[in-house]
């Protein structure tokens, strides 16, 4: 078990002027100071990747901006699984007994930072180098590929995915900071401009800057009363190419491992954090995690079970397709916005209870997935 | 059908006997282990499954069944834009592997495909069309 002692968010969207250095120490400095903690306090450092600051030592290069002297720092990368496996390694250390409070930062100027061809071409490249890329896929083709197939084994349509957009936009409009907040229909998301089909743009969660921190810590730091008590990973391949199986991607056996250390089940779960760059990545996790029976998910969004103010609240800051995607830091909002959850901070988005989150995080195409447990403590 | 053993030579060397459109030479190479049958498409010197270290390169026929289709209409680069909107499809080859290639517009899950070349931003690529087409 370890604790969840402060968080921090930055808006996501456009930051013009601030650079991934910028946007990772506006949020560490909000994670630390919510821990009650100062600088000296942190004896641990784990980072992602930024790919407008591309480098070696990625968390050095933090520390000594930011002003720490950690016992512990490097960076690690898992694609858009990354923000998890960070949490889950600072879970694991702090266990391990080889940290006291660690903080897990990232951020990026995704969209000012770089052009968007840039952008494009770099994410292209979780793709196979020989058999894949030549052929000219992007990001959106990978998982129009999987929604294509999926739609067909488990028959739903475009509008059903769109439901998921509809929702996160809904949640967002919400919460301040978000990147998009205008109100957007089924039918809009489904008449949107075509990137991959059956994937448009409003399937697409949008390039945005922004930063997002935490920190982990042996005993709680404060009044916060949040900790970790599972967490798991599995990796089944890299390609689509190469993907055995799309109902058993890796997602139920991460998740299946972690609940079995927390002791629950998925129906214990009052909050869900589920990771969102595109519709159908939604709809498919949900449906594998065993949240929502095989094509059913679209439906239950449809009849408001994840709304924020329904039985089973999922991404109420309203995700990656609506407060945005800075890279690592894309998923940490997932924890952040279930940190104000669980301590009673979501303001008008606030759910009932939130006594038993479950977050789920995939990089790559679906390659890479981990799952964590957060349990409110009193 | 043509079938090399590979030893320790470099994977693209040996390839080079067979047509492979990933090399330039249109066509469709796969591999298949000589001790546990296990096929599978992106090359490398050693079975992934058994550990094998002799698995045989061989000749795909280019027909299949396409599992999945996508049409692409934001191109990731300037080069290819002038192509776009094009269809990026995986195809489950009849010899048992999965392959991601180019293809003709409309073509729909589990349709049997054959594949040709067509070359693409100046790089030849396998193009699937409807079987009777081919």
């Amino acid at each position: 078990m370890s604790w969840i002692t402060g968080v921090g968010l930055t808006g996501f969207g456009k930051s013009p002027g601030f650079d991934t250095l910028d946007l990772m120490s506006e949020a560490a400095s909000q994670a630390i100071a919510d821990a009650g903690l100062e600088r000296k306090d942190i004896d641990g450092l784990v980072c992602g990747y930024s790919t407008t600051l591309p480098h070696l030592m990625l968390a050095t290069v933090f520390a000594e901006h930011f002003g720490l002297k950690p016992a512990y720092a490097h960076a690690i990368q898992m694609g858009g699984a990354t923000g998890f496996g960070m949490a889950m390694l600072a879970h694991e250390l702090v266990q391990a007994g080889t940290v006291r409070n660690i903080l897990v930062v990232a951020g990026e100027n995704r969209l000012t930072g770089q052009s968007r061809d840039s952008t494009v071409q770099t994410l292209a490249q979780v793709g196979h180098p020989r058999y894949e890329v030549p052929l000219g896929p992007i990001i959106p083709a990978y998982y129009a590929l999987l929604a294509a197939r999926y739609m067909h084994e488990f028959g739903i349509d475009s509008a059903d995915i769109a439901e998921f957009a509809v929702l996160m936009r809904r949640h967002a409009a919400l919460r301040p900071g978000a990147h998009l907040t205008k109100a957007i229909t089924v039918e809009e998301v489904v008449a949107s401009r075509p990137i991959a089909l059956p994937l448009r743009v409003m399937d697409c969660c949008p390039v945005s800057d922004g930063g997002a921190a935490f920190v982990v810590s042996r005993s709680r730091t404060g009044s916060h009363g949040v900790r970790i008590i599972g967490a798991s990973q599995a990796h089944r391949h890299q390609h689509i190419s190469a993907l055995p199986d799309i109902a058993a991607t890796g997602a139920a056996e991460a998740m299946s491992r972690a609940l079995s250390q927390a002791g629950a089940m998925v129906s214990d779960a009052r909050y869900l954090a589920i990771y969102d760059s595109f519709t159908i990545t939604l709809c498919m996790l949900l449906e594998e995690l065993g949240v929502a029976p095989r094509g059913r998910a679209p439906e239950m969004a449809r009849e408001g079970r994840f709304s924020f103010d329904g039985p089973l609240p999922l991404n109420t800051h309203g995700g990656l397709l609506s407060y945005g995607h800075c890279g690592v830091g894309g998923a940490l909002a997932h924890l952040v916005e279930t940190h104000l959850q669980m301590t009673g901070r979501a303001g008008v988005r606030q759910a009932k209870e939130v006594s038993l989150a479950l977050l789920h995080g995939d990089g790559g195409v679906f390659s890479s997935h981990v799952s964590l447990i957060l349990e409110q403590a009193q | 059908m043509r079938c090399e053993t590979m030893s320790s030579q470099n994977p693209e060397a040996i390839s080079d006997a067979l047509a492979d459109w990933s090399l330039d030479r249109p066509g469709i190479v796969f591999q298949e282990c000589g001790s546990c049958r296990q096929r599978w498409y992106f090359q490398r010197r050693f079975c992934p499954h058994c550990g094998d270290g002799n698995p045989s390169l061989r000749q795909a026929r280019g027909i299949g069944v396409v599992y999945s289709a996508t049409e692409v209409h934001r191109a990731p680069t300037e080069a290819l834009r002038a192509y776009a909107p094009y269809t990026i499809l995986l195809i489950d080859a009849e010899e048992g592997f999965r392959m991601m290639a180019h293809g003709a517009a409309g073509l729909v899950i589990g349709e049997r495909v054959q594949a040709g070349y067509r070359t693409v931003a100046g790089k030849l690529l396998p193009f699937y069309e409807s079987e009777q087409h081919g």
